[in-house]
């Protein structure tokens, strides 16, 4: 597993994601209310960009009449048949067995950790007065 | 899902095997992109009156749909306008990368299916011309199919003929959900004029005759009508059976467009089995139904049938014929079926090549 630096925290503000390709694998990173996710960019379906789909929420029904809406932000919907992803987990809802897309661990670290390594950083330049969101691959 | 055609990297196209796609949608940015096309006088009656149809929609499909323009969200030209609205996108996004040799255009809300009869058949000759100016001529891999006024028997088939020889055309597309069902004698001049001059007819989901989506009335949901496309196509093939359509035109071939194939076994032996007791209530249809069926009717792939056993798929192509389907993407609309992952492994080089091309070839004569 390596550890790939994104951005600073600063250039993916809250609503924003950023698409790169790590080890020529298509990778999207979210940030959703500062929270930070990661997910391979292709549907399992059918091999679409999946992360370029809207953030929608999960709509669930205990019974015909109720229905529940939840995790708002944080289902992504493919941009070709729909198909719904939990952007927290990759599990698919409505054939989890089959289907499950790739998620990977995001987190903030400090610019003081990341240049000491063993991070990978591409094309990025890394100070540590900052802090840089990085992907476990 | 053992076959991978995968673009590369830069966009260019790879070695890989060469398919027909037998369902292209083309799209206008604004029904101005016709006006070059329409007389004047269509011009302003439709910035007047618009058209109205003969469903009670005044705008728009009777069911909404799951992405925008029921498209790809992917498939937004960079240049603007809306999906299948640019040639060189197309290009770029399907054509090249799938290295799709024949394509079919069948272009919808043209104008089939208005109350306006004069106004119908204007936009139907409109569409075709635009089909030549702005796609056949310009890519060659690129067929178009007749639209016709779909209502007016005698008008579709002065447009039919008024295309006869021209090598743009490869079919005479008509619609599902029309004012009757479509084996009935208001539309036979079609059947006429198709034969005569050598096109096929497809039939494509869809249409705007005003009747419900299903036979039990309008459902609620979108998905009744995704579903109900190949209930509907079902009554249209029956009713061009039991009418005696394929009995006055024996030449006539059809092609059932994006509603399925995996009832055309269950409603085949349905009629065969009925029809040996009626028989003598349509005794024009002199053999029994799944003969004609099987003789004259192809079938596009998309949305392709998934069971979750491949054998199903199998025994239900092996009843219609390896050489009678035709592979179909549907694009740019939504529910695209990505050429790398519509059959499952199991399938002879042979059959894989007659599905992917080699019967669209020999069906529309296209060496």
């Amino acid at each position: 597993m390596a550890r790939h630096v994104v951005a600073p925290v600063g250039e993916l503000p809250p609503g924003s994601r950023k698409f790169l390709t790590i080890d020529e694998r298509p990778i999207a990173v979210f940030n959703v209310k500062g929270e930070f996710f990661g997910l391979l960019n292709r549907c399992p379906h059918q091999g679409a960009a999946l992360c370029e789909g809207p953030l929608i929420g999960l709509a669930q029904s205990s019974e015909p009449g109720e229905i529940e809406y939840s995790k708002l932000g944080e289902i992504i919907r493919c941009p070709w048949h729909g198909w719904e992803f939990d952007i927290r987990t990759g599990q698919s809802y409505c054939d989890p067995k089959r289907f499950r897309v790739k998620a990977y661990a995001v987190n903030v670290e400090p610019g003081s950790s990341v240049v000491k390594g063993p991070y990978i950083a591409e094309t990025l330049k890394v100070s540590v007065e900052n802090d840089y969101v990085v992907v476990d691959l | 899902m053992n076959v991978q055609f995968r673009p590369s990297a830069d966009g260019s196209v790879t070695a890989k095997t060469a398919i027909a796609d037998c369902d292209i949608h083309p799209a206008r940015r604004s029904m101005k992109d016709l006006y070059p096309y329409l007389a004047k006088r269509w011009h302003d009656h439709l910035e007047t009156y618009g058209g109205h149809a003969y469903q009670g929609m005044m705008v728009g499909p009777p069911y909404p749909k799951a992405q925008p323009n029921a498209s790809r969200r992917d498939a937004y030209p960079p240049e603007g306008g809306v999906q299948g609205s640019s040639l060189s996108f197309m290009q770029q996004q399907h054509l090249d990368p799938n290295n799709v040799a024949l394509g079919v255009l069948n272009p919808l809300n043209t104008g089939q299916g208005l109350r306006n009869q004069e106004l119908s058949a204007a936009l139907a000759t409109a569409i075709n011309d635009w089909q030549i100016a702005e796609w056949t001529s310009k890519d060659t891999r690129l067929k178009g199919s007749v639209v016709v006024a779909n209502e007016d028997g005698v008008a579709s088939a002065a447009e039919i003929r008024k295309r006869a020889g021209d090598k743009n055309f490869v079919q005479v597309l008509l619609l599902s959900r029309n004012v009757e069902p479509l084996g009935q004698r208001r539309y036979w001049p079609i059947y006429e004029a198709a034969q005569e001059v050598g096109l096929p007819i497809g039939v494509h989901a869809f249409g705007f005759g005003g009747n419900p989506i299903t036979a039990s009335g309008w459902p609620s949901y979108y998905i009744e009508e995704m579903v109900g496309h190949s209930q509907c196509q079902q009554t249209a093939l029956a009713s061009i059976v039991l009418e005696g359509v394929l009995e006055r035109f024996p030449k006539l071939k059809m092609i059932m467009i994006e509603a399925g194939f995996g009832w055309a076994p269950s409603l085949a032996w349905r009629l065969d089995r009925v029809w040996q007791k009626l028989r003598s209530e349509v005794p024009h249809v002199k053999r029994p139904p799944s003969e004609y069926i099987k003789d004259h009717i192809w079938w596009t792939t998309q949305p392709m049938e998934d069971p979750e056993r491949r054998d199903h798929l199998f025994q239900t192509i092996d009843w219609i014929g390896w050489d009678k389907l035709l592979f179909a993407t549907d694009y740019p609309h939504w529910d695209y079926d990505e050429p790398s992952r519509v059959l499952p492994a199991g399938v002879s080089d042979a059959n894989r090549a007659a599905f992917y091309l080699g019967n669209a070839r020999e069906l529309y004569g296209i060496a």
